[in-house]
């Protein structure tokens, strides 16, 4: 047998061909990606870390940040996780940021507790971590909290919901989001309160995860109406949720406006649907607010300023279009004056 | 040895399958290493280590699938429900940790078992086995966890989170276990009669059947032992989070392995890979992952081009299986 | 008539795959030392009835004998263990693996002492030297043991079956098809492989198709046709179209003469 000839070239030379295409790919690539300028030097890096990257309440957190950033000469580092609940992104996230040298992270924790590990060691490099919007469960776990009274979101529109069904027979739907999500929590038990039932309420139809999203909403609702059709008030953690929530009513053949649906977020979108009728009540919060207060409290402490601490409301207002008594609201026109996104 | 032993060596490393990981993994680092002066740094490498260390541990499972011409789909949900069955135990029902930690192991091993008995026992196709058992252990994840993060755990189920110094940079131990699993799979794939007959069977099943190779036994074993090590990178998980989370596993793990294991240029249709490339493919992942965040590029980059990659790396390997076979 | 007792020896295997039936009551003998083809057209049954005496599958009806005694082969491992070689159709090499290694699958040899008996530890060299030796034995050129077989030509595969066949075998060697797909050259070479292996004392089962080359090595010619015997010829008392013809069920008078001569030979 005659030994082969070529046939022990072949791996080298596509071994050689495969590091090329990469060399290529990430040629290509980080140059288009970095486009922006990389700014050397003594400039101030802020680290930004959301949820996911799709939901219009981070997107506008992120193009807040970006501003606030650029306004302050800072650098803004961005990352998310891949869904709403991917806590490992998260931490490798902090962890990178901290190694690219990040004198602060803002974050948006996905689970109350999963990142307090990677956010501890942060700080102990001495990183400033402020959390947004979502609790960390001790508080303690950063050193700050920068955030809607998410329980006061909730209470307003429980109110509100309260209000608008009064004296009728109520048959109550909520959409939350995933387990272990403090934001849920904290708005679903606001809820609650706002109108003055307790956990287990026999007029509580079906509580469901609809992901704080729309496409995941729809479903939950189809399948809420399944187990009982005569829903007349919704509950939604956040105003994509609703949006599915709207669509699986409408779909169902039920008159969304004999639902009295209330939501949380008050982005531009979501007011624009209360004006619509699709939405009755929604709790406005500030995501601008807290991005651009994040930044600059890195920024602050980054130039031999204390580190932020405690909490910061950043705001909250109730945007409805027909105002009730005994329920504080500011109208659709100052929702959208106000509005993001 | 003489001369020509000496250039058979040489010449054996060049061809080496894991070259063309190797060189990409070199590039890369190269590549960041000028771009930011914090990449070549021990500590980092030490970061890039541990944030590998999990998918570094289900990707040797799943090279062992994959060598066969099998999948494994349910790699991060078998996962995360061994991982919360050690925390939950040991936060909720008081067991002790060892036990805890065991019996979560067990589990994963059980649904390789299952794997393995369904492959050669009913002959399902491993994609859809997987795919049942990826629905099934997300449940039970859920389940037993109602929902809830565990914390507060027992320093034993903590351990490989743990650190150790040398001069001046911080290791986990749970990195050195990634290390010494690695060594040890590869003894077995490249050493023992066992690492042939896998390789053998993922080749041609039949073929290596009529060769007087049990290789009912040997798929059965590599399921089995794929369980394993999603029950070690449980244990493992559990030290770089300190949490039971039921979140865990469902995002990104499952396909991350499977990217390892193509990346360090094993093929999907078995017979042929190294366990070394994979190592390499998961660390080209990390590496990516923390060089951009590194250098100020949003990490949704990374996943573009890691997707270029893995289409790469099959375009190479579907060329050389071709020509070769 | 004065004939030795078989060395290999079935009566009335039948194999059925569901509605169909591969083999129909199929007969066999094979006498020491002599190279025996298997010659049928598609679908007589050639590649069941030696995977049947290989132990590569397991007949539903009738018994095989090797050596006189009654065998019951429930693996191909059991085939081995009896002494008995085969090389497939296709093939059965990994690719991926070593020529030596490839030769010693499924037996493979380990290191003496605890290395080989706790840690499983493969006697690499130990295996190469002895691949060597048997290629060389047999009369095969291999400038490195260590190739992968994946880098090798059709043919060069087709060199280590055989030889791997041939190194191991005790009793018997079965090939089927072992020159199919083969160029010029080295059907030459797989054909003196087969001669050196009978030199050695075993037997040779060869499927072929290629009647030239049955015709060139068969001492006798069992020839199958829907699942079971129909004749066996020798080249020196038949022709090669007669041998066709019986094989693809020729008209009653053609068979009658082809059969005639047949027993006359006897």
């Amino acid at each position: 047998m005659r030994h082969p000839q070529g046939g022990e070239r072949r791996p080298w030379r596509f071994g050689l061909l495969t590091a090329l295409a990469v060399l290529v790919v990430m040629a290509v690539v980080v140059s288009v990606a970095a486009a922006k300028p990389t700014a050397r030097g003594a400039t101030v890096k802020v680290g930004l870390i959301t949820k996911d990257a799709t939901n219009p309440f981070f997107v506008k957190m992120h193009a807040g940040a970006n501003a606030a950033a650029s306004k302050a000469g800072a650098e803004l580092i961005y990352a998310a996780g891949k869904s709403s609940s991917d806590n490992a992104g998260q931490i490798t996230a902090i962890e990178n940021m901290v190694t690219a040298g990040v004198k602060g992270i803002l974050i948006t924790v996905a689970d109350a507790k999963a990142e307090n590990a990677a956010i501890a060691q942060a700080r102990a490099k001495g990183v400033l971590v402020i959390a947004l919007d979502s609790p960390t469960s001790p508080t303690t776990a950063v050193d700050a909290l920068f955030a809607t009274n998410n329980f006061n979101a909730g209470v307003f529109i429980g109110k509100y919901a309260r209000a608008a069904t009064k004296g009728r027979k109520v048959t109550i739907a909520m959409l939350d989001e995933h387990a272990g999500s403090s934001v849920g929590a904290l708005r679903h038990n606001g809820f609650l309160k706002g109108f003055g039932i307790k956990k287990n309420d026999k007029q509580i139809a079906c509580v469901a995860n609809g992901g704080g999203q729309q496409t995941q909403s729809q479903p939950a609702m189809e399948n809420c109406l399944q187990k009982n059709p005569n829903i007349n008030v919704l509950y939604t953690i956040n105003e994509p949720s609703a949006a599915g929530a709207w669509t699986a009513l409408k779909n169902a053949g039920k008159k969304p406006n004999g639902v009295t649906i209330v939501s949380v977020d008050g982005g531009c979108a979501g007011v624009r649907n209360v004006r619509a009728g699709i939405i009755d009540a929604t709790s406005q919060q500030y995501p601008l607010r807290m991005a651009s207060l994040g930044v600059a409290a890195v920024v602050k402490f980054a130039n031999g300023g204390a580190k932020a601490s405690g909490y910061t409301d950043t705001g909250l207002n109730l945007i409805a279009k027909k105002p009730l008594k005994g329920v504080p609201s500011k109208s659709v026109k100052y929702g959208l004056a106000n509005c993001w996104g | 040895m003489g001369p020509t032993g000496t250039l058979q060596l040489v010449r054996r490393v060049i061809t080496a399958p894991t070259v063309g990981p190797f060189i990409a993994l070199v590039v890369t680092m190269a590549f960041f290493s000028l771009k930011t002066d914090r990449f070549f740094q021990a500590e980092n490498f030490s970061l890039v280590l541990q944030q590998v260390m999990i998918v570094g541990v289900l990707a040797i499972g799943q090279t062992l699938v994959i060598l066969t011409a099998g999948i494994d789909l349910s790699v991060g949900t078998v996962m995360a429900l061994g991982q919360v069955i050690m925390t939950k135990l040991a936060v909720a029902n008081g067991v002790p940790a060892l036990p805890a930690l065991l019996l979560g192991i067990l589990v994963c091993v059980g649904f390789g078992v299952l794997h393995g008995g369904l492959v050669t026992g009913v002959r399902l196709p491993p994609f859809i086995i997987t795919l049942g058992t990826l629905n099934i252990a997300f449940a039970l994840t859920h389940i037993i966890s109602n929902d809830l993060t565990f914390t507060g755990l027992p320093k034993l189920e903590l351990f490989w989170g743990r650190t150790f110094n040398i001069s001046g940079t911080d290791f986990t131990y749970g990195v050195v276990l990634m290390l010494v699993l690695y060594a040890l799979a590869w003894y077995g794939l490249n050493q023992t009669a066992w690492g042939r007959h896998v390789y053998a069977t993922g080749d041609n099943r039949e073929a290596a059947r009529l060769t007087g190779i049990n290789t009912d036994r040997v798929l059965l074993s590599v399921y089995t032992l794929a369980g394993l090590s999603y029950g070690i990178a449980a244990w493992l998980l559990i030290g770089r989070t300190q949490v039971g989370d039921p979140n865990a596993g469902q995002t990104t793990e499952n396909l991350d392995s499977i990217t390892a294991v193509v990346l360090g240029g094993t093929s999907l249709f078995g017979g042929r890979g190294t366990i070394i490339g994979t190592l390499i493919g998961a660390l080209i992942v990390g590496v990516f992952r923390n060089g951009l965040t590194l250098i100020g590029v949003s990490v949704i980059y990374q996943y573009l081009v890691t997707g270029i990659l893995v289409i790469l790396a099959v375009s190479v390997d579907q060329f050389l299986h071709r020509r070769s076979g | 008539m004065n004939s030795p007792e078989p060395i290999l020896e079935a009566r009335g295997l039948v194999k059925k795959y569901g509605q169909v039936v591969a083999l129909n009551g199929a007969d066999f003998e094979l006498y020491p030392g002599e190279i025996l083809a298997i010659i049928g057209d598609n679908g007589a049954g050639k590649s069941t009835l030696i995977k049947a005496l290989s132990g590569a599958l397991q007949p539903d009806e009738g018994e095989i004998s090797l050596g006189g005694e009654r065998i019951h082969f429930r693996s191909p491992r059991d085939a081995q263990r009896a002494g008995i070689e085969t090389v497939y159709q296709d093939l059965a090499v990994a690719p991926a693996l070593d020529i030596a290694s490839n030769v010693f699958l499924g037996r493979e040899t380990r290191r003496r002492g605890p290395l080989g008996s706790l840690l499983r530890l493969l006697d690499k060299r130990g295996m190469r030297r002895e691949a060597r030796r048997q290629f060389e034995e047999l009369g095969i050129g291999v400038q490195s043991i260590g190739e992968a077989v994946g880098n090798l030509s059709g043919g060069q595969r087709q060199g280590v079956a055989v030889a791997r066949a041939a190194a191991w075998a005790r009793r018997l060697v079965i090939m089927d098809e072992p020159t199919a797909a083969l160029g010029v050259k080295e059907t030459g070479q797989v054909l003196d492989l087969i001669k050196r292996v009978r030199e050695r004392g075993l037997p040779v089962i060869l499927i072929s198709h290629d009647m030239p080359h049955v015709f060139e090595l068969a001492d006798r010619i069992h020839i199958m046709r829907l699942g079971r015997r129909v004749a066996v010829v020798t080249p020196k008392t038949h022709t090669m179209p007669e041998a066709v013809a019986i094989m693809t069920g020729a008209t009653p008078s053609e068979l009658d003469n082809a059969l005639t001569k047949e027993r006359s030979a006897e």
